[in-house]
């Protein structure tokens, strides 16, 4: 058995392997690894890039919108010169500059940016560390998963150069707009968009079939299925979810690739016509079709933004008030049932296309249905606050906030999920806010919260408290002041769709309300904010990889769950010894213990 | 610690871990051509009538070859057998009776794709002509003793071609559908073992002239996209397969077991390749 609070050294622990102990050149070591840890960094890492290329590109649209015709400070030269004056004129952004960044915004962000963070990156790293396995089941495929992303991830920032600039038809790229957005060039935005897309589709699915793989029959002796930390549950569906919906999309992309480049019509109806005239096209396809297997991927989609993030805060939760997780098996089947039902709500994104009120009453039942599990586990987060002594570090702050965020995107949700109320706020800034609420003072916050959670683990140290708590204070401010505005403006009718923020709209005198073009303004202000407070960020996490307080044990946070139970950080191969799982994953303050906790691996 | 499971089964699920793997990746394979098949129904209940004027429901039936469909399938379920028996004679221990199914095979394999690209290369010369007139007939036709490719009405003009003879389909009876009245004439053609009229079109008569390619009409596009999908299925199993019978062997000699169990695996992947077949036959020659 493996003892767990003394610092054992990395070589210590691949002793009895001979056969790993050549020492791995540069390439083997960072670029081509198959190790699950050093996969995990990879993902982290160039996920963390994306996120913040992501949020650059918001910056420039965000300026735009506040202050419509006039040059960008800084980046709208920088864009005039190597994107072409005729997208961004005079370094003012023009039309389709901001809808090639808005579509490549949404799509970096969700699909190179989040969920890479939360399944690549924290899945790689911690699932295996948490179910006591030496590596993933297929660890070539894990290597293969990564380099796909990242070709995908190259792909679609390469987009940006060729002619006509990248995609711009919105991250959902509806048909027929995304196939006659750019009617001149046949290798368009469009189609290095559906390219890269294919690139990590195929990339996640072999990342979710090493994923299920791994914890069916990786899993320790003892760890049975109740057993499990509730973050490898999360990480379970989250799998699922990738495996079974991603596949239609990869189907739908195709076909969207075929309309674009063999002049197909799988999504162009009949008699179709734009200002050039009658587009020559066979017709005879449906629009709706692409509609609905885009969004048969992209509603389980959310579910994968959340679910990983829900782990991390359940596991930090737990940690940090020192009691065992309010209603464990309730979180476990309501977060099966939301794997579930995921599947059959995809149609809620859809009344505003008049497919039927039968449907849309249907679609409209199962969307309420989920809402019951996605209820039950943040209820049962809040009630395992009840009663604990809780320790206000960095990553429990950055959990704590989770809560009421995702709370507001959540609850904020149910008028869009309602056919009646989705009419009216559908094409408004109201749903900009509530997908936001959502992923960004929510998933993001609780992917913060992993960060600073699991560093020690993985570096042996620990990131700075107080550039922790002046990151925290300033995103869960400013995140606040950008989202909450929108809110109003959405209710007030203001539609998401103006490259000008509706500056156009108003001038005529039409419905003219001052007032939410100012929060406008008001709203990109606090966006620079936001900005400002990510660099301590930025600064403590590389300034912390070797001045960061050394850790003195393996287990910094006294936590109970296998991955505090390694070597810090853990060698190839994970485990010192076998390990062999004795209880459940959240043994905190047992009555009549020696210490307030008692971890996963230890007898009696 | 090396990675348990890998060769022997674990003993709660009774399964070593590729074979978890392929059954997940399976399960996904199956969404993927879920996907294509929701798609189909979709184009095909919301055709509209009259783009092909000689049948009732605007979707084209019988313009595929049915009798080398079905040969075709017989070829694919033979190789789904000797996988199987494949996999049994490693079980026995008996290699070389190993590779000779699997030889059948892949040979198997490359037969229904060179069967494939044949029905493709028969699509792609096979035109449907629309006159002036307002009539439509299908068919191939003949330049200079050669049927041409991927033509269009601007190539036939470029060609200073004034007259264009054509083997005009007399339309089989799969050409329509159940319940539609089969016209008269065409009893009588079929009855008289015609299936061709010989017929002769000015070029000026042409309103447009099309070959049976993926922009063509969504039928096309439909078929040629997921029998494609499937044909690169066929292949990448065949090189799977084909890299187990003449480069992979090493593997025999040093773990048995493993390699057996990386034939079961790969038996499992043609099965479903196999089995996707069976839905796509019926689906786009037969209904």
């Amino acid at each position: 058995m493996a003892s767990t609070s003394s610092h054992t050294s990395a070589p210590h622990g691949v002793s009895h392997d001979d056969h790993y102990h050549h020492e791995p050149g540069f390439f083997e070591k960072y670029i081509f690894s198959t190790d699950h840890k050093m996969i995990g960094i990879q993902y982290g890492l160039s996920s963390l890039a994306f996120l913040f290329f992501g949020f650059l590109l918001m910056m420039a649209m965000r300026w735009q919108l506040a202050y419509p015709g006039k040059p960008i400070p800084v980046l709208g030269a920088i864009f005039e010169k190597v994107l072409g004056a005729d997208m961004a004129q005079g370094g003012v952004m023009q039309a389709d500059l901001y809808n090639s960044f808005g579509a490549m915004h949404g799509t970096i962000m969700v699909f190179l940016a989040i969920v890479p963070l939360a399944f690549g990156a924290f899945g790689n790293y911690v699932t295996p560390l948490q179910i006591g396995a030496p590596d993933m089941a297929f660890p070539r495929l894990n290597m293969a998963s990564f380099h796909l992303y990242f070709l995908g991830g190259v792909v679609m920032l390469g987009s940006f150069f060729i002619p006509g600039g990248a995609a711009k038809s919105g991250w959902t790229s509806y048909s027929p707009l995304a196939t006659l957005a750019d009617p001149v060039n046949v290798i368009d935005g469009q189609t290095l968009w559906l390219i890269g897309m294919v690139l990590l589709i195929t990339s996640s699915l072999l990342g979710a079939v090493n994923f299920i793989t791994t914890i069916i029959q990786l899993r320790a002796r003892g760890l049975t299925w109740m057993r499990l930390p509730f973050f490898v549950w999360a990480q379970f569906v989250t799998a699922f979810l990738l495996l079974l919906a991603f596949p239609p999309l990869e189907a739908a992309g195709l076909m969207q690739l075929a309309d674009n480049v063999l002049g197909t019509s799988f999504f162009l109806p009949t008699g179709l016509v734009t200002s050039g005239g009658q587009v020559p096209v066979s017709g005879g396809g449906s629009p709706l079709l692409w509609q609905h297997l885009f969004w048969f991927l992209a509603h389980p989609e959310v579910y994968v933004l959340i679910l990983p993030a829900m782990g991390v805060v359940s596991e930090i939760i737990a940690n940090n008030t020192r009691k065992p997780l309010w209603g464990y098996r309730s979180l476990v089947f309501a977060v099966l049932s939301i794997g579930f039902l995921a599947f059959i709500v995809w149609a809620h994104h859809m009344y505003m296309t008049g497919m039927g009120t039968k449907i849309a009453t249907f679609f409209q039942t199962t969307t309420m249905m989920i809402s019951v599990p996605s209820v039950i586990i943040l209820s049962a987060l809040f009630i395992s606050l009840w009663g604990g002594s809780i320790r206000f570090n960095t990553p429990m702050l950055f959990a704590l906030a989770f809560l009421p965020m995702f709370g507001i995107g959540g609850l904020t949700g149910l008028p869009l999920g309602l056919n009646a109320t989705d009419l009216y706020l559908h094409d408004s800034y109201y749903v900009i806010a509530h997908f936001h609420y959502v992923v960004a003072p929510g998933t993001i916050f609780a992917l913060f919260a992993g960060v600073y959670y699991w560093y020690p683990k993985i570096t042996g140290r620990v990131m700075n408290e107080t550039f922790g708590k002046v990151h925290f204070w300033g995103s869960l401010v400013f995140m606040n002041l950008i989202f909450s505005p929108m809110f109003i403006q959405g209710i007030r009718g203001m539609s998401r769709r103006m490259y000008d923020g509706g500056a156009t709209y108003f001038q005529d005198g039409v419905g003219a309300d001052p007032g939410i073009l100012k929060l406008n303004v008001s709203i990109t202000h606090a966006a620079f904010g936001l900005a400002l407070f990510q660099l301590p960020f930025i600064f403590n996490f590389f300034w912390s990889i070797s001045n960061g307080k050394k850790v003195t044990s393996d287990n910094p946070w006294e936590a109970t769950t296998l991955e505090w139970q390694t070597p810090t950080p853990p060698p190839h191969g994970n485990f010192a010894s076998e390990p062999v799982v004795y209880r459940g994953p959240y043994e905190y303050s047992v009555p009549g213990a020696e210490k307030d906790f008692s971890p996963q691996g230890q007898p009696g | 610690m090396d990675i348990p499971y890998t060769v022997n089964p674990r003993s709660d699920t009774g399964l070593y871990n590729a074979k978890v793997g392929i059954w997940l990746f399976l399960a996904s394979e199956v969404m993927l051509f879920g996907a294509f098949f929701s798609a189909y129904i979709l184009l095909r209940v919301t055709a509209q009538q009259g783009f092909w004027p000689d049948v009732a429901d605007g979707w084209p039936h019988g313009l595929l070859n049915i009798p080398i469909g079905t040969f075709n399938t017989a070829v694919l379920i033979s190789s789904s057998v000797t996988v199987v028996m494949a996999w049994m004679a490693l079980k026995e221990n008996n290699f070389p009776k190993f590779r000779n199914f699997m030889l059948f095979t892949v040979a198997c394999a490359l037969g229904f794709l060179g069967i494939k690209t044949f029905e493709y290369k028969e699509k792609f010369s096979h035109y449907v002509i629309r006159t002036t007139d307002g009539k439509v007939v299908t068919g191939h036709f003949d330049v200079d003793g050669k049927s041409p490719l991927f033509w269009t009405l601007d190539t036939v003009k470029s060609k200073n071609i004034e007259k264009l003879k054509v083997e005009v389909d007399i339309p089989n009876r799969y050409r329509f559908p159940v319940g539609m009245q089969v016209p008269e004439d065409i009893h009588k053609a079929h009855a008289e073992g015609r299936h061709h009229d010989e017929r002769v079109i000015e070029v000026s008569q042409i309103d447009s002239l099309k070959a049976f390619i993926p922009s063509t009409h969504p039928f096309f596009a439909i078929y040629f996209t997921m029998t494609f999908l499937h044909g690169l299925h066929v292949l990448g199993g065949a090189i799977v397969l084909a890299y187990f019978t003449f480069i992979g062997t090493d593997l025999w000699r040093k773990n048995p077991e493993q390699f057996t169990n990386r034939i079961e695996v790969g038996g499992l992947f043609w099965h479903f390749v196999d089995l996707v077949w069976i839905f796509l036959f019926p689906v786009v020659y037969l209904l």
